[in-house]
């Protein structure tokens, strides 16, 4: 620094900033929630039960990322659960004529990456709302599933592609996990330290100012829909290595968790806002309290309330918080 | 700063994680979990009432009557997780995935849990035990019988079947047709095929009576084809004179037990399901061996025999008539 500098660095201190940031608030949920479990269960603080209970979202997690920086970009892909079961059933279809385990991979993530492309054309190409397009493509990818299983399942996986949804790495620390903190790492460095994530929050904030600054605002959302449909594709692998077998079922209803995830993460459903560390907490926040309540054998109906109160009552309280410091 | 919290959830969780070690509790109750393929299902609901009169018999017993939200073989293995870990003594299950189930109870079977299947059963390599409702034999010879059993001259009866390729269907029918020769004066005429349809099973009967003016019962070992068979029936002006019979939902048969259409009609009996697996999961939980052969006992329903896949039936359709449709027309 060899000038000197009116303009404070910061207009609050680092820790201040910090403190009283969304991902403080999430996290000191979280720890309620984990105290909470914890007198509520005596089952609760047991290794191999925690890592079980990462199982509940891990594989959610990893397309929450992607779909993180997709809905800051100001975009939404609700096709997301449907990719998973076009993914599952392609794999499910190539293990029928005897494809290996990395041959299932690499199918796995070509058709989740073909069907983010799909998605990415059909918005970007032609200029269609997302959030129409993807409700198009919901329809679409699952639809193909269900002509091609009907009400048949595709099994018979290799054992050793049992690995990537059963498998640990060490002790209880099962495959998923480090994928899921790996892939968490990956999207935090790119959201946060390159130059492509900071195009991803100009697009979300301000489309047009976007472009005027040279950003190439179709292409970063055509690679952040490849992304998401290329985590669809990690997940499906995961998800059908665990369940051992393909069903058009797979994954229903899950492209409203992941947004739930996301949003609870922090990220503005209007875009331009977010944080990766945000949709780690909110992994947890929601994995520890289905876990928790499922402990205490809480009717799955009881947790989507709970879910949906929680997701409503931290997006609200910073907004009541700031209401009363006014008045 | 951001980074950092994340950092900190990682080790405040890795912290308490090294912290624990297995909890020991004790407990004087076994706990049987019944895990059902959705809450808020009236069979189901009536199964959970089996389990606790199974459970009220046996003593320090209790039930976890639990399952997910929607059919879906993930929200199975979500709870399926939460048993494990607060190792139950037995999960009884009807799956919605006969395969997809199967890691998560090799799992809870790893740990030490008993797991049987009943209903919607499970993989061999997932359970120690599958309980059918009925068998094929059982179905077969309780359809010919419902129709005898108001034929004491004989006569002519028919079969209103699902589709010609249905397999549950063509293999009852044809255990049925084996059992024939055991009442005397029972003919059977005609097999036709209504494709579960309600306005195609309608034409049939229809046809049936046009075809075989003697006709005495039409069987419908279909819930489809049995009401509708009661509708044609009823239209057609011959309650009385024949008698509509088979597999129906009680639900759905209430009434055509009440204008007299039907006598009798039969389905597994949820309450006697939900009372063996109870039964059954309770037996292997305490030691009964689990294993092509073996005999195992569930209380008021006597006992079953495992077959080559470790697989038994409970017992004969229950079959419903005027003096216990009322009771089970609000249950499923």
């Amino acid at each position: 620094m060899t000038t000197s500098r009116n303009i404070p660095d910061r207009l609050r201190s680092p820790l201040e900033q910090s403190l009283k940031s969304w991902e403080s608030l999430l996290f000191l949920v979280a720890i309620g929630i984990f105290i909470a479990n914890s007198f509520a269960s005596p089952y609760f603080l047991n290794a191999w039960n925690l890592s079980d209970a990462t199982f509940n979202f891990t594989e959610k997690a990893m397309i929450a990322f992607a779909m993180a920086l997709l809905i800051i970009s100001g975009e939404i892909d609700l096709s997301v659960a449907a990719i998973i079961a076009l993914a599952s059933t392609a794999m499910g279809a190539a293990v029928q004529v005897g494809v290996g385990t990395p041959g299932l991979v690499m199918i796995g993530l070509s058709v989740g990456l073909l069907c983010g492309a799909v998605n990415g054309y059909l918005v970007t190409g032609l200029g269609l709302p997302s959030i129409v397009v993807t409700i198009g493509t919901m329809s679409l990818y699952r639809g193909i599933s269900f002509i091609v299983l009907g009400d048949q399942a595709f099994r018979g996986y290799p054992p050793d592609f049992a690995f990537f949804g059963q498998g640990y790495v060490w002790w209880v620390v099962s495959f998923e996990i480090v994928l899921f903190a790996l892939i968490a790492v990956i999207y935090a460095i790119i959201l946060h330290m390159t130059n492509f994530g900071r195009a991803v929050y100009a697009t979300g904030n301000n489309v047009t100012g976007a472009l005027f600054s040279g950003i190439r605002v179709g292409r970063v959302k055509f690679i952040l829909f490849l992304l998401t449909g290329l985590m669809s594709g990690v997940a499906a692998i995961c998800l059908t290595s665990r369940l051992g077998s393909t069903r058009p079922s797979i994954a229903l209803g899950w492209e409203l968790e992941i947004v739930t995830m996301v949003v609870l993460g922090g990220v503005s459903i209007l875009g331009g806002l977010g944080s990766i560390p945000g949709v780690v907490i909110a992994a947890f926040v929601m994995g520890l309290v289905t876990f928790g309540l499922g402990l205490l054998n809480v009717p799955g109906i009881v947790m989507s309330i709970v879910i949906g109160a929680l997701l409503i009552a931290v997006i609200a309280l910073p907004r009541l918080w700031s209401m009363w410091r006014t008045h | 700063m951001k980074r950092r919290t994340f950092t900190s959830v990682v080790v405040g969780l890795s912290l308490a994680a090294s912290m624990m070690g297995t909890t020991a509790i004790a407990q004087d109750n076994m706990r049987i979990a019944l895990v059902v393929k959705a809450l808020g299902i009236g069979f189901f609901e009536a199964a959970a009432e089996g389990a606790e009169e199974a459970a009220g018999e046996l003593g320090n017993v209790e039930i976890i009557y639990t399952g997910p939200t929607d059919t879906t073989a993930e929200g199975q293995i979500e709870v399926i997780n939460s048993l494990i870990a607060q190792g139950v003594d037995a999960i009884a299950i009807s799956a919605n995935d006969p395969d997809a189930v199967v890691p998560a109870l090799k799992k809870a079977m790893d740990r030490g849990i008993t797991v049987i299947s009943w209903d919607s059963g499970v993989a061999e390599g997932g359970r120690q035990m599958h309980l059918n409702p009925s068998s094929t034999d059982l179905i077969g010879n309780t359809i010919i019988k419902l129709a005898a059993d108001h034929m004491p001259d004989g006569g002519d009866v028919a079969i209103l079947s699902a589709s010609a390729t249905a397999t549950n269907q063509n293999a009852w029918i044809e255990a049925a047709e084996g059992f024939l020769p055991n009442y005397e004066g029972v003919n059977l005429v005609a097999t036709v095929y209504g494709d579960d349809l309600s306005d195609k099973s309608y034409r049939e009967a229809q046809g049936l009576m046009a075809s075989h003016p003697n006709l005495k019962a039409i069987i419908a070992p279909t819930t489809v084809g049995i009401l509708a068979s009661c509708q044609a029936v009823t239209d057609a002006g011959k309650i009385g004179e024949i008698n509509v019979t088979g597999l129906g939902l009680p639900s759905e048969m209430a009434g055509c037990v009440d204008s007299g259409a039907t006598k009798s009609f039969a389905i597994w009996n949820p309450i006697d399901l939900g009372y063996s697996a109870t039964m059954l999961a309770h037996a292997i939980a305490s030691g009964a061996e689990a294993a092509p052969g073996a005999e195992i006992p569930m209380g008021r329903m006597g006992s079953v025999t495992l077959d080559d896949t470790n697989s038994a039936a409970m017992s004969d359709p229950f079959t419903y008539d005027s003096s216990n449709i009322d009771q089970f027309k609000s249950i499923f």
